[in-house]
């Protein structure tokens, strides 16, 4: 084959990781953004959401689409309810400081880690994708499915940007993210702000779970990739900018396709986390961010 | 006043170490085993806390440093033959000249970004293990024969392997360890890193150079951490690329904050209860990161001072 035909696949499966990676980084960069914690449990709201798609299509007999449809609606929901619940049980009252947070979830990490071993066990299993077309390209067949992802995730990050800037909640979100002890002056109840806000970002790990268990299958240590990616691309990014982390996500997930066609995939790793770590160092506020105030 | 305190808190450790010299002779065979692995990895947990402890700043890597002990002893001795002894110093130089290089980048961030670059700095450290897989061997890792190691010493030469000898090597290097870290946080060096922690503005106001007394201090527990790693290489004769994955990252901050941050005690306190807990929760069940992760969540709510903390906190108000 010629380059051109390894360039075309390496494109859209950047395309598909970067959807995937977009959806899951805006998770954690809400947030960071509203809440200033970093949520290390991140990658495992992921992790359960895959697993729970996979828990919810096995109920439904029948097409595979209806397992999967399922699992889409109702998988959000649980793993934003965990969240919800841990919220309120650790973090609130750790009063959300930073340090405190990063342990609190650390510890978060492993237990939802094991209690997904113990009860689901070390396998990984597949879910059949809601339908199966080939689309044909010029030089292959290409996955509908994975097509299906991408504009999938184009969706929801359109519906994410349109409930921050158009909504009444995305106002209250903003405000809280802007100012919070002004926010509470004006009567916008902050601590529940904190609690949707932290339930929605883990919904949106979610929802990229189950686009991606068709593809790539559940395991119980799934959740440690994304968490890594995720914070590359919020970084890059700059913290709690949505446009930045979307940008972002497009960057490092054709790159990261591209490079790990044409060399090592563990390489591909090394350097990616490397330039981030410089970028972090060099550039705190991010390629997009503005200095924090 | 003052020397009393010294005085009392000198003795204290001296019989910490006294008990742990006993312990040698009546522990029976396994637990020795646990305690010589437990004194090696409270060293490495010791590093971690000179770092996090006294100058309050939260590395999430401190696994690469433990790795490049690890690594530079098991290496030198695998593949080039070196000794014993010249290993354990390779092991050392590569994990303080890794902090000197990481101290140097990281610490132009702080907070949040610090605990970040720290992690993927790590991680970068952990996938280079990996990609060279013809020398390392990955997750397989290396072994190190017990030929090779013989520790000559003056004439008479120590089996590294034998447990006996391997406890007392251990708990040499926790002494030093200990006492080094004792010396330290009585120095000015000591004094000016928990100032930092406490106000790092006021700190820089009254004159102090903040990066510098930085830097010395992520070198220091870089040298520290690494010289456990180079220690558990020849000890335990194992040599793998777990060591430097970011569960071993976690741990020690676990065991820090279990024993209590900025304590001299605190480090040995929280490993030994950690692989307690963990020793006697797997007898009952397999899940043992649930009980990893329901400890750290318990500790940050109801006990953010640890277990030493805690006591200096109540009753003991000059324990170092």
């Amino acid at each position: 084959m010629a380059f051109g035909p390894y360039l075309l696949l390496a494109t859209l499966e950047g395309l598909v990781t970067a959807a995937v990676l977009s959806l899951t980084a805006l998770g954690l960069s809400l947030v960071f953004g509203v809440m200033r914690i970093v949520n290390v449990a991140h990658g495992e709201f992921f992790m359960l959401g895959a697993v729970l798609a996979w828990f919810f299509s096995t109920l439904v007999t029948g097409h595979p689409a209806l397992g999967f449809l399922l699992a889409l609606v109702l998988s959000p929901l649980v793993v934003g309810a965990v969240a919800l619940v841990s919220e309120r049980l650790v973090l609130r009252r750790l009063d959300y400081n930073p340090e405190a947070t990063i342990v609190a979830t650390i510890g978060l990490l492993y237990i939802i880690q094991q209690i997904v071993l113990t009860v689901y066990g070390p396998e990984a299993r597949p879910v059949v994708a809601p339908f199966d077309v080939r689309i044909a390209l010029p030089w292959f067949g290409y996955s509908g499915y994975k097509l299906a992802v991408i504009a999938a995730s184009v969706l929801v990050i359109a519906a994410t940007w349109f409930l921050l800037t158009k909504t009444r909640i995305g106002l209250v979100m903003r405000a809280t993210q802007y100012d919070r002890e002004t926010a509470q002056n004006f009567g916008i109840p902050v601590d529940r702000v904190y609690a949707g806000v932290f339930a929605l970002g883990a919904a949106l790990a979610a929802i990229a779970a189950v686009l991606v268990v068709p593809i790539q299958q559940a395991h119980y240590l799934m959740g440690l990739d994304p968490l890594l990616l995720s914070f590359i691309v919020v970084i890059i990014g700059g913290l709690g900018s949505l446009r930045g982390t979307v940008v972002a996500a497009l960057l490092i997930g054709l790159s990261d396709g591209i490079i790990s066609v044409f060399f090592s995939p563990t390489l591909a790793k090394m350097i990616a986390t490397l330039l981030v770590a410089m970028v972090l160092v060099f550039r705190p506020q991010g390629l997009f961010g503005t200095a924090a105030r | 006043m003052a020397d009393k305190t010294a005085m009392r808190s000198l003795l204290l450790h001296v019989a910490v170490i006294g008990v742990l010299l006993a312990l040698n002779f009546v522990l029976p065979e396994y637990h020795r085993g646990v305690f010589s692995r437990i004194l090696v990895l409270a060293v490495f947990a010791m590093g971690y806390n000179l770092l996090f402890g006294y100058c309050g700043l939260l590395s999430l890597g401190h696994a690469m440093f433990f790795a490049a002990g690890l690594y530079g002893a098991g290496l030198t001795v695998y593949h080039l033959d070196w000794g014993v002894a010249a290993g354990f110093a390779a092991g050392i130089m590569a994990g303080a000249t890794l902090a000197l290089a990481i101290g140097l980048l990281a610490l132009r961030t702080t907070g949040v970004a610090f605990m970040i670059v720290t992690l993927m700095f790590s991680q970068v450290f952990y996938l280079t293990t990996l990609y060279f897989t013809t020398w390392t061997r990955g997750e397989e890792g290396l072994v190190l024969r017990q030929d090779v190691r013989q520790l000559g010493l003056g004439g008479v030469s120590l089996d590294l392997s034998d447990p006996a000898t391997r406890y007392f090597v251990a708990l040499a290097l926790f002494a030093v360890v200990l006492f080094a870290t004792l010396a330290i946080a009585r120095a000015p060096l000591g004094r000016v890193l928990v100032a930092i922690r406490e106000n790092e503005e006021r700190t820089r106001m009254l004159g102090y150079d903040v990066f510098a007394n930085k830097l010395a201090a992520v070198v220091l527990s870089g040298l520290f951490c690494a010289a456990a790693g180079a220690a558990y290489a020849l000890l335990f004769g194992y040599v793998g690329s777990s060591f430097a994955a970011i569960q071993y990252s976690i741990l020690p901050l676990l065991w820090v904050l279990l024993g209590g941050a900025a304590t001299t005690l605190g480090p040995l306190v929280g490993t030994l209860f950690m692989f307690y807990v963990i020793d006697i929760a797997s007898g009952f069940t397999s899940a043992y990161m649930l009980v990893v992760g329901v400890a750290l969540i318990v500790l940050v709510l109801f006990f953010p001072r640890g277990i030493v903390g805690a006591i200096r906190e109540r009753w003991l108000p000059w324990l170092p």
